[in-house]
């Protein structure tokens, strides 16, 4: 039994995909049968978090699977929260009628999420690998799912091009660390990359072009917005929290257990591609009409703004990290749920719908508003003390200016989050019958919009407990 | 009873505010009950004064009926209050002036209520500046004293007239006085509220007493920088401009003319009967005591300026054709005289010419508070009447109204410094007094002397002599006689001129000690 | 003290706000009580907490203490001394009049009514908070809803504009502020967001001066000072009426209090350093904003710059660092805000009635609107400082503290009371007295009760604390000791 519970979220998970595949022919293909297909995900998805965290939870950090996996509290923190975002995104789906009856979308749900628990676990270069893979493939497939709109498509293909192309690119600097160091498990290789040599170099960029790909970074989000605008919503929504954050925990467990002795130099770099991603980011989303193309640009910005912690390698730092994503998560899953129910309901993404949403739908108005002043990061919401601790852990090893560039990027960031409030609250709608128009959002979304908006303001307001599973986590990789 | 000897300054000091929330609280309507409130409430300081006149002793030195209480205890300011006989007389000048100029003002009834709480408070402004002790709430009731003034020139002054000021944009004559008066004074106390504060920072405290003391002793080193001696001359001019203004002394006199002319009939009264009184007032309390050296020093200027306001308020008075305005420069000419005597003073200290000087100033302060409020008050009478007070429209109205006549010609006569009447006392003491110190300047004076003659004989001609206005003789413009009340307004104040006039030494000795020891 | 009055001052707004939220948008007249009950409820301790306040002990007191993150030193950390009790009061009279003068806010004052109530959650914890975190948490709590309240329900013309730019501003200042106050919390290594400790930290003279001006700064932006101020004025006329009452009156107390608490307080020496140009910064305000203030033709207008050139007087009177100067600067806070609030209040009746704001176009209003009239006559009275009033009891012992810095400062300042007492009363004239113009006769309706209470309620405020300086003084001064000490101790 001992042997399983390392990796109890990932054969729950296991268990719950094929029970969906089993279940699947048994339920007729009409829309109550079908919703059964997505609760029993949702109720799976919650099962296993609730069960992990009875019973699997980490003590000391063990390397288990012949150095595979190494079971600590990052990977099991990450893995917690990428089952929650799976939950949420399931909820989602049964909103979106393509993605909900099929129980092939669910399914590549849980692979994905299986994929990221491991990711977040990988000790050794190959299971990080096969695990990347895990992850990248169900989120191709899930990216281009509409298959008969010709923008799902697009983007699943321009998904799975460069990312195929990037996770080659991410396979050979894996495969020159083994040339040099002759180990595949991480933590043998902190010795052998103590000085900033040519070899390091090589190898670090190469790595990063992999995984900067995954996390959105600077120059390799390009891919993002056009992604995030073609496929569907809620696939948006999970690509752009759970598997970001995924890429993250690589990033961390990577970077600190394989090149600690030249923390300073990689740091650097990390800390021009977080200012580059972060400006990059803000600015151009301030130019966007539609705003799930916003949202993506947007989305760029905040992996700038976790990068700081990152860079500021210390245990704070990465708790912060930590504590950032999962905020993150919550907040941006929140938005992008919203947007895929109204652009389900108006048939539109752009800004122009969300004229007087407020007043078709007042709680949809004021879940808009915590999303958004939570990404904006103010307060009582997560994102304030996110950012808080983000900037405070830069400051903390120095970073001064790095914190700088971070706050008035999140100036720029409050314009244009605060522009689509305009949008929701002051504009009105044409004709200004909003009574005619009211909006009625179906009954999963809204469990799924009061579990968000209550771990937004709980983790913002009562956040004490949490960033100590965050410290939790970088204790044990520092 | 003891309670009220012991209370009395505050009593007096306080009691027309109460008066004036009672009236606040009167049904709006009923303008009967108004007036008689209000008039009779204010009665009560007079009597307490009158109280207070017969416990004071004369002979003694020094403030009496002294009170103080913790105010602003952060920047050591106390409510202090006390008097002595310059107070003293002010105080009976105040309490005397304000129950009549509310009888007379018994014919307003547009929004009674307002008018008669802007009185009773600004009574109250009045006389917490002759009465406080402490230079901080000296200067809150300087200013309190300007708000129920700017209202009542401003809502219940004369709708006539318009005045054009920039860019040919007109406004109401009221409107324009009031302003003018409320800046220019605001304005001029501006250096007075700056000194003050600087006073209060380098002594950490604002007591008169102690003020005196400490102030006179500073007399070498550095002060912010400066050589004392800069600073206190900066500082004594800072005071001057501000009384000087109020005095109001020439050149400073400009917004008197307007205010006193488009000012209510009772208004005007208290603005000239009292209100300039204040100045002169700081000038002796303040100015003397405070910077002798520099009174001393500077004391040819003031008398200068003195001068100036004596012969050129003459001129202008006898120029005027508006029976208002002459009566209005003519609070100029006669306060011209207080300053003449002060700047005198200065000049000398501690000899008896000083002492007679300022004996004259201060009843000439008593006795043009009484004519002038008279003055006004009979401008107001006939204006009521014939709705005009341009004295090109008058004429020959003594047979109408023959009693008016006896009045105004008594007043008047008041006013030109008869004999036997109490201008006469006040005007001689302040010659006299002058001429051994300022020989100069008091000739000059005189030639200003002949000319107040000059304008009071005209304006008492253009009314009253000459061939009689057909107009005011018959039809719907027959003048009528002076009322009985009327009469009543102006009775205590004839009887006061006469008084005095004749046996001047029941106020003079109550000045007089205060004088000779005005300069410790 | 066992009963937790900060705590339930500071949450009594947020819970309401969340009450509020739970009514169905017809519901106005449940909402409103609501509000109004908890409004008074928030005076009614606030009132409690000023006058339990023992001057004798001085200090921090209703201290109540909250572990929230031990890791970091962060905890929830309330506590008043004299400076912050009288702007608690302050807080909760706005407020309840506030909610007064919107009873008749027709469209979703569901929604209203709870973003004010954030805003005022947030403004009473940043008064009330000993701990930095906590702080920033109010703070920003207090600025996003401004946004909304400001582009929603203010005045169709400006008010996108003047949310947005207002919104970024107090947020570039707040953001610049927190980045001083994160360097502070490290190079302190005390490890604690705690402010009474972090007053015994022992910054090097070098750090402070370096990072003095942007705290202070930062904060400053939200008091409006000069060259930083250009969000009030359109933010005050953008804003609804409850909401310019909130800005002038206690938002902006908000900067300069914090401003005070962080920058003088922690970096007590980079505050001596800083302190001349802090000065010549006040002081333009003082004289430029009275000026600015005399040209305008929008009443409000008038008024926003005018509380340009008031906050000018309170950052002077901190700048000046002396006993006088900070007395007078925290009676400035209070006696402006309540000021500041009737003048709004008023000019919201007007033009609620008028529908215009331009002098030109009102006149007459004194007839139809007696006790508004009044009540403006005398909030221009205390604004240019007239005794008898608080305005004069504030402004005086800020000339004092002028007095002690550099004479020439003062003589410049006093320039503002002139100018001010000539546009004030021109404009009181022009409004309220005169004709009333044609367009709007008969359209000018009584006010209603409750605004009457509000009016009655400020004008006594002002009118006490001007003849009985012992209302408020006494407690400012214990506080006042207690940043002496840490000035002086430096």
């Amino acid at each position: 039994m001992s042997t399983v519970l390392p990796i109890l979220p990932e054969a729950l998970l296991l268990v719950l995909g094929i029970l969906i595949l089993i279940i699947d022919p048994f339920l007729r293909k009409d829309a109550a049968r079908r919703s059964f297909l997505g609760w029993f995900t949702v109720a799976g998805m919650f099962i296993i978090l609730a069960v992990s965290l009875a019973f699997a939870r980490p003590a000391n950090p063990t390397q288990v699977f012949g150095g595979m996996l190494r079971f600590d509290w990052l990977g099991f923190v990450f893995a917690m929260f990428f089952v929650f975002a799976a939950g949420v995104t399931a909820l989602f789906f049964m909103d979106a009628e393509q993605l909900g009856r099929r129980a092939e979308a669910y399914l590549l749900l849980v692979a994905a999420t299986i994929g990221m628990c491991l990711m977040a676990a990988s000790a050794d270069l190959v299971m990080l690998y096969l695990a990347i893979e895990t992850t990248s493939i169900p989120l191709y497939l899930l990216a281009g799912f509409l298959k008969e709109d010709d923008k799902s498509t697009e983007a699943g293909f321009k998904y799975m091009l460069f990312g195929a192309l990037t996770s080659a690119v991410l396979l050979y600097g894996l495969s020159l660390i083994y040339g040099f160091t002759g180990k595949t498990n991480l933590y043998d290789l902190g010795s052998y990359f103590s000085s900033f040599n040519l070899a390091a170099v090589g190898i670090i960029f190469l790595v990063l072009a992999g995984l900067a790909f995954k996390v959105s970074l600077f120059p390799f989000h390009f891919w993002a917005p056009d992604v995030y605008e073609g496929a569907p919503t809620q696939v948006a929504g999970f690509l752009s929290t759970a598997s970001k954050a995924a890429g993250f925990a690589v990033i961390i467990r990577l970077f600190i257990a394989a090149f600690p002795a030249i923390h300073a130099d990689w740091s650097l770099i990390l800390a021009v591609l977080a200012t580059l991603t972060m400006t990059v980011g803000n600015l151009i989303a301030l130019a966007q009409k539609s705003i799930k193309r916003m949202l993506a640009y947007s989305s760029i910005a905040h992996a700038g703004y976790a990068m700081i912690g990152v860079v500021a390698f210390s245990q704070l730092g990465i708790a912060s990290v930590v504590f950032y994503l999962i905020g993150y998560v919550l907040t941006n899953l929140l938005a992008f749920g919203i947007v895929g129910t109204v652009g389900r309901l108006t048939g539109s993404d752009d800004f122009q719908a969300y004229a007087g949403l407020s007043r078709r739908n007042p709680t949809l108005g004021l879940a808009s508003l915590v999303a958004f002043l939570s990404l904006a990061g103010m307060p009582p919401f997560v994102g304030f003390v996110a950012k808080f601790f983000v900037f405070s852990a830069a400051i903390q090893a120095g970073w001064v200016w790095l914190a700088i560039v971070g706050v008035l990027n999140s100036i720029v960031g409050l314009y244009y989050y605060l522009n689509v409030l305009k949008y929701i609250y002051l504009y009105r709608m044409e004709n200004q019958d909003e009574e005619q128009h009211q909006l009625q959002v179906a009954r999963p979304v809204v469990i799924g919009l009061i579990v968000l908006v209550a771990g937004i303001l709980l983790l913002g307001i009562l956040f004490g407990p949490w960033f100590g599973f965050a410290t939790k986590a970088a204790a044990s990789i520092f | 009873m003891a309670f009220i000897i012991e209370h009395i300054l505050t009593l007096i000091l306080f009691f027309p505010v109460l008066a004036a929330l009672v009236v606040l609280c009167l049904p709006k309507d009923n303008l009967k009950v108004i007036r008689w409130t209000a008039f009779g409430l204010s009665l009560v300081p007079f009597l307490l004064t009158i109280l207070l006149w017969l416990l004071f002793k004369a002979g003694q030195a020094g403030f009496q009926f002294q009170e103080q209480a913790t105010w602003y205890a952060a920047i050591h300011s106390t409510f202090h209050v006390g008097v002595d006989g310059l107070s003293l007389t002010m105080v009976l000048l105040t309490t005397l002036l304000t129950p009549v100029a509310l009888l007379a003002s018994f014919n307003i009834t547009d929004r009674l209520k307002a008018y008669m709480f802007l009185f009773l408070v600004l009574e109250t402004g009045m006389l917490g500046v002759f009465l406080s002790l402490d230079l901080l709430i000296f200067f809150v009731f300087w200013e309190i004293g300007l708000v129920p003034m700017y209202f009542l020139i401003n809502q219940w002054g004369s709708e006539k007239g318009e005045r054009e000021i920039w860019k040919g944009v007109k406004v109401q004559s009221r409107n324009y006085a009031s302003l003018k008066f409320i800046i220019f004074t605001m304005g001029g106390s501006l250096g007075l509220l700056l000194a003050i504060q600087m006073l209060g920072v380098l002594f950490q405290n604002y007591d008169l007493p102690v003020l005196y003391q400490k102030w006179n002793s500073l007399t070498t080193g550095t002060l912010l920088g400066l050589p004392v001696e800069t600073v206190k001359t900066i500082a004594f001019w800072a005071f001057v401009i501000a009384f000087a203004i109020k005095v109001p002394v020439w050149p400073f006199h400009t917004w008197l003319p307007d205010a006193h002319t488009e000012a209510p009939t009772a208004g005007s009264m208290i603005l000239a009967g009292v209100l300039l009184k204040l100045g002169a007032y700081g000038f002796l309390r303040l100015v003397l005591p405070l910077y002798p050296l520099e009174s001393a020093r500077y004391a040819g200027w003031l008398a200068f300026l003195a001068v100036m306001a004596i012969v050129f308020g003459a001129f202008a008075a006898y120029g005027q054709k508006d029976f208002k305005r002459l009566v209005a420069y003519s609070s100029v000419n006669h306060m011209g005289f207080v300053l003449l005597g002060i700047a005198a003073a200065a000049k000398s200290v501690g000899t008896i010419n000083a002492t007679i000087a300022l004996n004259g100033a201060v009843l000439q302060m008593f006795n043009h508070g009484l004519s002038a409020a008279g003055m006004f008050f009979l401008v107001g009478v006939i204006y009521e009447r014939t709705h005009t007070r341009n004295l090109e429209d008058y004429g020959g109205l003594f047979p109408l109204v023959p009693i008016y006549g006896g009045i105004l010609i008594f007043t008047s006569m008041a006013s030109l410094g008869l004999p036997g009447l109490n201008g006469f006392i006040s005007e001689f003491l302040v010659v006299r007094g002058s001429w051994p110190i300022l020989t100069v300047y008091t000739a000059i004076a005189m030639i200003g002397l002949l000319f107040t003659g000059a304008y009071v004989l005209k304006g008492v001609k253009n009314v009253l002599q000459g061939p009689m206005n057909e107009h005011w003789a018959q039809g719907e413009h027959k003048l009528t006689e002076i009322k009985p009340r009327e009469i009543a307004v102006m009775a205590p104040l004839m009887a006061l001129i006469l008084v005095i006039g004749v046996y001047p030494a029941w106020i003079l000795d109550v000045i007089n000690k205060a004088m000779m020891t005005l300069f410790h | 003290m066992h009963f937790p009055f900060l705590s339930v001052i500071v949450f009594t707004p947020l819970v309401a706000a969340l009450i509020i939220l739970l009514y169905k948008p017809g519901q106005k007249k449940a909402i409103r009580v609501t509000a109004l009950s908890a409004a008074v409820f928030a005076l009614a301790m606030s009132l409690v907490v000023y006058f339990s306040y023992d001057k004798a002990l001085a200090g921090y007191q209703f201290v109540e203490k909250y572990s929230w993150m031990p890791m970091l030193g962060i905890s929830l950390h309330f506590g008043v001394d004299g400076m912050s009790a009288p702007l608690v009061l302050l807080t909760g009279i706005v407020m309840v009049t506030g909610v007064m003068i919107s009873w008749g806010i027709e469209d979703r004052p569901r929604e209203f009514f709870a973003f004010l109530f954030i805003l005022a959650s947030g403004v009473f914890g940043v008064f009330a908070s000993l701990d930095l975190f906590m702080l920033f948490f109010f703070y920003e709590i207090a600025v996003f809803p401004m946004y909304l309240l400001i582009s929603i329900w203010g005045w169709i013309k400006t008010r996108e504009y003047a949310a947005m730019k207002l919104t970024l501003y107090l947020f570039i200042g707040s953001v610049v502020s927190m980045i001083g106050a994160l360097v502070m919390y490290w190079t302190s290594g005390l490890h604690t967001f705690d402010m009474l400790v972090l007053e015994t930290a022992k910054f090097s003279p070098a750090f402070q001066k370096i990072w003095f001006l942007p705290v202070f700064l930062g904060f400053a932006i939200l008091g409006g000072i000069f060259p930083f101020h250009n969000w009030s004025p359109d933010g005050h006329v953008a804003a609804p009426t409850a909401v310019s009452m909130f800005h002038a009156g206690v938002l902006m107390k908000l900067g300069a209090f914090a401003a005070l608490r962080v920058g003088i307080m922690l970096l007590p020496q980079g505050a001596k350093f800083w302190a001349p140009l802090i000065i010549v910064l006040a002081l333009v305000n003082i004289v430029y904003g009275a000026f600015i203030a005399s040209v305008q033709t929008d009443f409000k207008y008038v008024i926003g710059f005018s509380s340009v050139s008031h906050m000018g007087l309170v950052m002077m009177g901190f700048a000046t660092l002396t006993p006088e100067g900070l007395t007078g600067a925290g009676v400035q806070m209070f006696s402006h805000g309540i000021m500041t609030a009737l003048f709004f209040a008023a000019v919201g009746m007007v033009y609620d009635r008028a529908h215009t704001r331009q002098i030109p176009e009102l006149g007459g209003m004194i007839k139809p609107l007696p006790l508004v009239g009044i009540a403006v006559i005398v909030g221009s009275l205390v604004s240019m400082g007239m005794p008898g009033f608080s305005g004069f009891i504030a402004e005086f012992p800020i000339f004092m503290g002028m007095w002690k810095t550099h004479a020439i400062v003062a003589i410049i300042a006093a320039i503002s009371i002139v100018v001010t007492a000539s546009y004030v009363l021109l404009v009181v004239r022009r409004v309220f007295f005169g004709k009333m113009p044609e367009a709007l006769e008969g359209h000018i309706t009584p006010i209603r009760t409750l605004d009457k209470i509000a009016l009655v309620l400020l004008m006594a405020l002002m009118i006490g604390i001007g003849l009985f300086p012992a209302l408020i003084v006494p407690w400012v001064q214990t506080g006042v000791q207690h940043i002496l000490a840490l000035l002086g101790g430096a």
